[in-house]
């Protein structure tokens, strides 16, 4: 597949290798914020292929891992309301509210279904004009201006039988969130590439001079991450606390004109909470008061008692990359895949999932890469 | 019951070892292979069953006929059992088209014949409308075990060759692309076949195999770690080594899908003795349905249970089982 | 959540209403079609980067290429160097330290 091929090919990830094992001189921590970076090196072993030196974290970059347990209680309850066709990204499916996951709630009868677009929620409201179909807007920047989208079309058709359930997350108060804590150990970032798409990297230059760190835009392939982590360690290595950008071939400093002021139109900046890590201000989106009526969470008043958390998960500590997932006291004993205890465990991105998946057996001698079978 | 009990992956294995396995065990079943290989009257017999329940029920490249006949004749086959009588039970729902029944009882005879077994038996029962999702397919069947090779997870040996039969993903994708509307320059097709023949020839070519399981529900993934787990042994793939088409490779990016979790109908893995896997690789490789094979690792001691996947990189991951079913992500 | 892919723009279908202009966009054989509301200026040809539907930005060609080659270059002649068992000085070419302005 051209654009994906080429930044997978092994002499070039060799190559991009290579470059950070002769730049760096000492240990550095580095932390991306995406999840789709951390299934890229979870996926690929790319922590293999770097120096001992260099340290990746994962920061709290998967926006399914923060959606607070009260949303996750708020969407089981709607779904389960009759007469609900309830939406969303397969990522949701599987995290644990209180008591349910979506999936237990299409287990006891109602009516989950998985898209791949908002657009498919739209054409499913259009389609059923008896039924009332919710869409759970989850997600970072880059799916805001889709989500944007599909209220902006809701409104304009006057198709009252829609509504979203917003729980939209913003990075760089995230970002600022993990700086803020006085454990942080991380000395530069890697941004999250196709969020930058939308929002451009303006955003981004205060952060990195007023706490001194630098900032790479980067890609989702290997040769990406491993040339924006190159770049990170030649600013670290000099000194330099700057936004860089390695992902040229997509970003640009504005972004995206038209999907930003389609943001602006549909959503407005509020506080959030973080699931695992309290709330953070003006850290989400919320919908603008002309289009409340299409807000899921207005429009189904539904009571949400009992929201419970469990004790054990430090969720929290792991999201902001103060803690290793292996530090968890019920990491991989009470806590797994098939039994989670907090929504990092769950989602594929999450660092508890990626580290008992990969991480925990690495312990045995798994050689890197064996040139012989 | 969650929809993830049936998916092939870590729940159903629970599923089975915590509900049916503590009431039903015996020396048969405890095995956990996909056929249970009895005796009888001096001979030495494979028998299994399956249900099936795809959805859509026609799809390019089969229906859920074709899919049923296969799918038993190929557990038959990883037993190393040659496939003789076949039996099929159908639940239909009431106002199911005559028309589509007929398709899918074509489809049966056709892969039958093919697979040379023989229906010998069946039963037809038809639910009130609503209760029955079109049409549930169950097959069984029997087959003899005319070779004295044991070929089971115990088998396996540290230094085997992990050998797959073919290209993955396409069943699982083709599959997909119906439920999901998606649209392909050359559609992709399911391979549903039946493979008693290369397994025929790897036996009489004098090949010890060792172990063979096909590749269903939970992709190769499922099978590996089941091995492995089953065996008490390391399994080590490369991912530069394991055949994907373009096709599904690009369908699995659109779709956020990992291929090594996704349903195959006519792949199988075999486990063989290191320094027969050349000479096992032609043989397969003289028939159309494992034109593709390769191979794609080996069996390693340790860490026992576990399957590492050296990417294309050269990085490490472990390819686990799957929890319940493999969700599309956007993430 | 970030999961965007490359593909090419096939067909467009515009539309006095440009939220409503789609086209099909092939990912390596797959065919989908895509919202284009986002991108105005994509045309047929041109590559896009497409996450839930929608085309969030075109890809620019000339930058794709360009750190393509310069890996390449650089593992071509550090398996030169390997080879000819000489010393593994860094290439004389500046390598990518910051990226500027990429506007």
């Amino acid at each position: 597949m051209k654009y994906i091929d080429e930044y997978r090919d092994p002499a070039r990830v060799r190559a991009a290798a290579e470059s950070i094992r002769r730049r760096v001189t000492r240990p550095w921590t580095i932390m991306e914020v995406c999840g789709g970076q951390t299934h890229t090196i979870v996926k690929t072993g790319l922590q293999d292929l770097l120096p001992p030196e260099v340290t990746l974290v994962h920061g709290p970059g998967c926006p399914v891992c923060v959606t607070p347990v009260e949303l996750i209680d708020k969407a089981v309850a709607i779904a389960l309301h009759s007469g609900v066709i309830f939406t969303s990204f397969g990522d949701m499916l599987r995290v644990p509210g209180s008591s349910k996951s979506l999936f237990d709630a299409k287990a006891d009868g109602a009516d989950v279904r998985i898209v791949y677009s908002p657009l498919d929620a739209l054409k499913l409201a259009r389609n059923n004009p008896d039924r009332e179909v919710v869409f759970f807007a989850v997600g970072f920047e880059t799916t805001a201006p889709a989500n944007a989208m599909v209220v902006w079309q809701a409104e304009r058709e006057g198709l009252t039988n829609f509504s979203v359930l917003v729980a939209h997350v913003l990075v760089p108060p995230a970002l600022e969130a993990v700086l803020n804590s006085p454990d942080c150990r991380v000395n530069g970032f890697i941004a999250a590439g196709h969020v930058c798409t939308v929002m451009g990297w303006r955003e981004y230059e205060p952060i990195a001079k007023k706490y001194g760190v630098p900032i790479v835009v980067t890609g989702f392939e290997p040769v990406d991450l491993l040339e924006g982590i190159d770049m990170l360690i030649a600013q670290l290595e000099s000194g330099r606390a700057e936004v860089g950008n390695q992902y040229r071939r997509a970003v640009r400093r504005d972004g995206n004109r038209p999907a930003q002021e389609r943001i602006a139109e549909v959503f407005e900046i509020s506080d959030r909470a973080w699931r695992g890590i309290g709330e953070i201000p003006a850290s989400g989106l919320r919908l603008r008061e002309r289009y409340r009526a299409w807000d899921a969470g207005t429009k189904f008043a539904v009571d949400v008692h009992g929201v419970r958390e469990s004790e054990e998960c430090i969720a929290g500590m792991v999201l902001q990359g103060l803690k290793r997932p292996a530090e968890c006291p019920a990491f991989g004993t009470r806590c797994t895949p098939e039994t989670p205890l907090g929504a990092p465990m769950v989602s594929s991105e999450g660092a508890c999932a990626a580290y008992y998946l990969y991480g925990k057996r690495v312990q045995t001698d798994v050689p890197a890469a064996s040139s012989e079978q | 019951m969650l929809l993830a009990h049936g998916g092939g992956g870590r729940m159903t294995n629970r599923l089975i070892e915590e509900l049916f396995l503590p009431e039903f065990s015996n020396t048969v079943l405890d095995t956990r292979h996909d056929g249970a290989v009895v005796a009888a009257g001096g001979a030495k017999l494979a028998f299994t069953t399956d249900g099936f329940v795809v959805r859509p029920l026609v799809f390019p490249g089969g229906n859920i006929g074709d899919l049923a006949v296969n799918g038993t004749v190929n557990d038959l086959a990883m037993c190393g059992a040659r496939p003789m009588y076949l039996s099929s039970a159908l639940i239909l729902e009431e106002g199911f088209a005559m028309a589509t029944l007929q398709r899918i009882v074509e489809s049966m005879r056709i892969a039958a014949d093919r697979a040379q077994i023989l229906l010998v038996t069946g039963d037809t029962k038809v639910v009130d409308k609503g209760k029955g999702d079109g049409v549930f397919v169950t097959t069984s069947g029997i087959g003899i075990i005319e070779h004295p090779l044991e070929i089971t997870p115990a088998a396996v040996r540290p230094g085997d060759a992990v050998i797959v039969s073919g290209d993955l993903g396409r069943h699982g994708i083709a599959v997909l692309c119906v439920r999901e509307g998606l649209e392909f320059e050359s559609p992709v097709e399911s391979d549903t076949a039946p493979l008693w023949d290369p397994v025929r020839a790897l036996i009489e070519g004098g090949i010890h195999v060792h172990c063979l399981r096909d590749l269903t529900r939970g992709g190769l993934s499922s099978a590996l770690n089941e091995i492995a787990a089953s065996a008490q042994v390391g399994v080590r793939v490369r991912e530069a080594d394991i055949p994907v088409s373009d096709a599904v490779r690009a369908a699995c990016e659109v779709l956020g899908l990992d291929p090594y979790y996704v349903a195959n109908e006519g792949r199988f893995a075999a486990f063989v003795p290191r320094d027969e896997a050349e000479r096992a690789l032609d043989i397969m490789r003289g028939f159309e349905v494992c034109r593709g094979a390769a191979i794609a690792g080996s069996v390693t001691e340790s860490p026992a249970g576990v399957v590492v996947l050296e990417s294309a990189i050269g990085g490490n991951r472990v390819l686990d089982m799957l929890s319940g079913e493999q969700l599309p992500r956007i993430c | 959540m970030c999961l965007a892919v490359p593909g090419k723009i096939v067909s467009i279908v515009e539309d006095e209403q440009p939220h409503l202009r789609r086209g099909k966009v092939d990912f390596g054989g797959v065919l989908k079609e895509v919202c284009l509301a986002y991108t105005p200026e994509a045309a047929i040809g041109d590559y896009v980067l497409v996450h839930v539907g929608f085309a969030l930005n075109r890809i620019d060609e000339d930058e794709a290429h360009r750190i393509l080659d310069t890996f390449r270059e650089m593992d071509e002649l550090a398996q030169a160097q390997a080879e000819a068992g000489g010393d593994t000085a860094e290439p004389e070419q500046a390598r990518p330290e910051t990226g500027g302005d990429g506007s």
